[in-house]
């Protein structure tokens, strides 16, 4: 079989799903390449995430329009989210958010963002965090850990991605709950920070565990304590914050929303779209590898969550004077 | 011994006719992605991202897919050369500092001898890149991974000592337009503080920064042509051209006065390439400024020497193959388009970082060899395609200008899909056209905006891990050295220039 013939039988083949599909009464098609906004900068953990879901929509044929994906990584996702709000085209702009899309209108009220006015299309997994040091550094566990930093004051050095963002969050918890006075830098994209430790420019970090998985396999970074409700399947060995005793934990949402203004049938058919992502194989198996949690949620649902976590990020805005 | 076995099982894996053909196919379409205004690897790279999925459908394994990505991305670093020279319009950001002496030597008739020099640089560029990266991959990874901020900021200290050379002799000006460069470097957000800077009007536009590709093709697209027309008032100028094959093998022999360039094209790009910082783009621009730094024949630069074109495209090339180093071996991008082949490898399903040269040698080995095969065919197709691109030049320029133009339009556009980029870029070349004819050195400003973005981060990163304290860029054992010969580099000519003064004034 010639390659024109391969090609021109995939062309029907992707014309007829399409008109089945139309013909099923859909309210909404997509009539030209959907915006997909990622709320950070190429190489990272959301990056990585969005052109996965890209290529899984391209490879099972589920859109009759490609995403088109931009980075957006100024100010912290100040700039994704205000091209979001001012999208010409709503029902043709969709974005990948981290938990910045809680924290940045919180931190800058002059961007004059409600986050509540974006369209649930679905979260498609929970992100963990992990505390990491260098294996040189002849620490194990975590209460070694508070020891050390704790000895080294302010030339304990940790890393992150960003100010007040998700990493600075958890330092600052760590510092006011244990007495540390750790130092915070904060970096473009969780790739370095990673990079910074195994490198031993930096003491630790709360790297995710997609950012730090390359350096966990070849031994230079070791994880002391996870920042979630269970262990991690990838990492059994390793003790939660609650095991130890204190109650907290802390998860980033990886979420697709909508533009604000977008129509309710363009967010059917978005929830859709991204159903069928989570649900395809490869998703999976990707959640699985990268150590990712929780389950799909869209919708009301979703909006409760994201009450929640602005309530939530309030109080710890608040709490570390970011906010007031 | 072991490394050779591995090498030449990968050649053979990457000459297999599927990889073969699809580093062909990478390649040509890499150079004309390349060769497009505005274009580059990181579009190609990414707009194909999602067909490799067919290909590994096709073919399995993640190689195949790895093989025609990195070929595009060769194909592109040799054609963004092209309409540098040709046009005068930078063909990716990449390929910037060809313009500096490429468009000069093809006004002068002498396009052929710049093209095949840019081939030809880029192909020794990339080929010392290879024999590095596939002999020193391991070292190699332990010095990109010493290298903390503020070597970094010492080698971005480093790269502005060289700009102070890359003005003529006004350096006064040169130091200005620095400045004008630096200014505009900080647009946008602030990633240390998360605060917004400079955003004027609140026009949402400047949040994310001025785009370097902007002020690129500003200032030599736009601002070339306003040049051009100015001049050339009086009468229409047709650049002689001449197409035959014997031109071409005449240009082949003139490519051995480029010797130098090309080799502080092929380390120093290299270099820069595996630190992950900005990749190709700043290597380039280093090369450049070096080559000229150290020539005996400082002011033919900027006029047409063509070390000033060998040195940035084997750079660009070298430094592209470097970039592969960090995203393979540290899991983190030393380029936007690594970026790109990162994401790519985390789908198919690869974990890069430390252990994958151990335990993905079946994708590791035959992808270097693949470096290899690629660069030859990028070559050969760049050679033979080059007498299409100079009879292109053989149009007037009342014919020329008009596309130049709408090029420039399409370019910025294409770059990132913003209309305000496109805006932005025209008042840029209106801005960069008055600034030349009130003599002021373009392209130091150019340079500062590329390396401003990396050097500023780096500078205030390593004062909070030092609490304010300079002297963490003199005490390093790696800072220490590159900060004291930057220092050196932009002090000198400064010493010059007021003994010149003085001498001036005594006579």
């Amino acid at each position: 079989m010639t390659f024109t013939k391969q090609l021109f039988i995939g062309l029907v083949g992707a014309i007829m799903v399409t008109g089945t599909m139309s013909s099923v009464a859909v309210a909404f098609e997509p009539d030209k390449p959907i915006e997909f906004i990622i709320m950070a900068g190429k190489g990272g953990g959301a990056d990585k995430m969005a052109r996965l879901m890209q290529a899984i929509v391209e490879k099972e044929n589920l859109s009759s329009r490609p995403l088109f994906p931009t980075n957006k990584s100024g100010g912290s996702g100040a700039e994704a989210l205000i091209s979001a709000k001012n999208a010409s085209d709503p029902d043709h702009t969709i974005m990948v958010t981290l938990n910045s899309f809680f924290t940045t209108p919180l931190r800058q009220p002059g961007l004059q963002i409600d986050n509540t006015t974006f369209a649930p299309i679905g979260r498609m997994a929970e992100d963990s965090f992990l505390l990491w040091v260098h294996k040189d550094s002849g620490i194990t566990t975590f209460e070694q850990y508070l020891e050390t930093a704790k000895a080294d004051g302010t030339k304990w050095v940790m890393g992150g991605t960003g100010r007040a963002g998700e990493d600075n969050i958890i330092t600052n918890y760590l510092n006011n709950e244990f007495g540390l006075s750790m130092k915070y830098i904060p970096y473009q994209g969780g790739g370095e920070v990673a990079k910074q430790v195994a490198g031993k420019q930096l003491n630790s970090s709360v790297n995710n565990p997609s950012e730090a998985l390359g350096f966990y396999e070849s031994g230079d970074l070791i994880p002391l304590v996870a920042f979630t409700d269970e262990r991690l399947p990838l990492f059994p060995d390793v003790p939660t914050l609650k095991e130890l005793g204190n109650d907290f934990s802390y998860f980033m949402q990886r979420a697709v929303v909508g533009a604000p203004g977008m129509s309710d049938d363009a967010l059917v058919y978005y929830t859709d779209l991204f159903t069928k992502v989570y649900a395809s194989a490869d998703w999976q198996e990707y959640k699985t590898k990268q150590s990712l949690m929780g389950d799909f949620m869209s919708g009301a649902p979703l909006k409760e969550y994201w009450n929640a976590q602005n309530a939530r990020h309030t109080v710890i805005l608040r709490a570390s004077g970011d906010i007031k | 011994m072991d490394i050779l076995i591995s090498l030449l099982d990968g050649i053979m894996v990457a000459l297999q006719p599927i990889n073969l053909g699809l580093a062909v196919l990478g390649v040509v379409v890499g150079l004309f992605v390349g060769a497009m205004p505005g274009l580059g690897s990181v579009n190609g790279v990414a707009i194909l991202l999602p067909f490799t999925f067919v290909i590994q459908s096709i073919t399995g394994g993640a190689t195949s897919p790895m093989i025609f990505l990195a070929a595009i991305y060769y194909g592109a670093m040799y054609g963004g050369a092209i309409s540098s020279i040709t046009l005068g319009i930078p063909g990716a950001s990449t390929a910037v500092s060809t313009t500096f002496d490429g468009r000069p030597m093809a006004l002068s008739g002498r396009a052929h001898i710049a093209l095949v020099a840019a081939a030809l640089a880029s192909f020794v560029g990339g080929t010392i890149a290879n024999v590095m990266f596939t002999g020193f991959a391991p070292l190699l990874a332990a010095v990109a991974l010493s290298f903390g901020d503020p070597e970094v900021f010492a080698l971005m200290l480093m790269a502005f000592a060289t700009f102070i050379g890359l003005g003529g002799d006004d350096i006064p000006k040169t130091i200005f337009s620095i400045c004008i460069g630096l200014v505009l470097a900080t647009v946008g957000f602030d990633i240390v503080s998360g605060e917004p800077r400079l955003i004027f009007f609140d026009i949402t536009g400047f949040s994310h920064g001025i785009r370097f590709l902007v002020l690129a093709i500003g200032v030599y697209g736009i601002g070339e042509m306003l040049w051009t027309i100015n001049t050339n008032r009086h009468g229409t100028s047709m650049t002689q051209v001449d197409v035959s094959a014997r031109s071409i093998i005449e240009a082949i022999k003139e490519f051995r006065h480029a010797k130098r360039g090309t080799l502080i094209g092929s380390f120093l790009g290299f270099f820069v390439g595996i630190l992950p910082a900005a990749g190709a783009t700043p290597g380039a621009l280093m090369a450049y400024g070096v080559a000229k730094l150290t020539s005996k024949d400082q002011s033919s630069f900027g006029k047409g020497n063509v070390n000033g074109i060998a040195a940035p495209e084997a750079a660009n090339n070298s430094a592209s193959t470097g970039a592969m180093l960090p995203m393979m071996t540290l899991g983190i991008p030393g380029s936007p388009t690594t970026a790109v082949l990162l994401a790519g490898m985390v789908i198919w399903g690869l974990q890069p970082g430390p252990l994958l040269f151990t335990n993905q040698p079946d994708f590791v080995w035959p992808l270097i060899g693949s470096f290899y095969v690629s660069n030859v065919i990028a070559v050969l197709v760049n050679l033979a395609f080059i007498p299409v691109f100079l009879w292109m030049l053989r149009m007037p320029f009342t014919i020329l200008a008009p596309m130049i133009f709408v090029l420039s339009l399409v370019g910025t556009y294409a770059a990132y899909l913003d209309m305000f980029d496109v805006s932005l870029m025209v008042l840029v070349g209106i801005a960069a056209f008055f600034l030349r004819i009130l003599d002021y050195p373009v392209a130091p400003a150019v340079l500062a905006i590329v390396l401003g973005p990396i050097a500023e981060p780096k500078l205030r990163q390593s004062l909070l891990f030092s609490d304010g304290d300079f002297s963490i860029f003199f005490t390093r054992p790696i800072a220490g050295p590159i900060t004291m010969i930057a220092l050196i580099l932009i002090f000198l000519p400064l010493i010059k220039f007021v003994k010149n003064k003085i001498t001036a004034k005594k006579t």
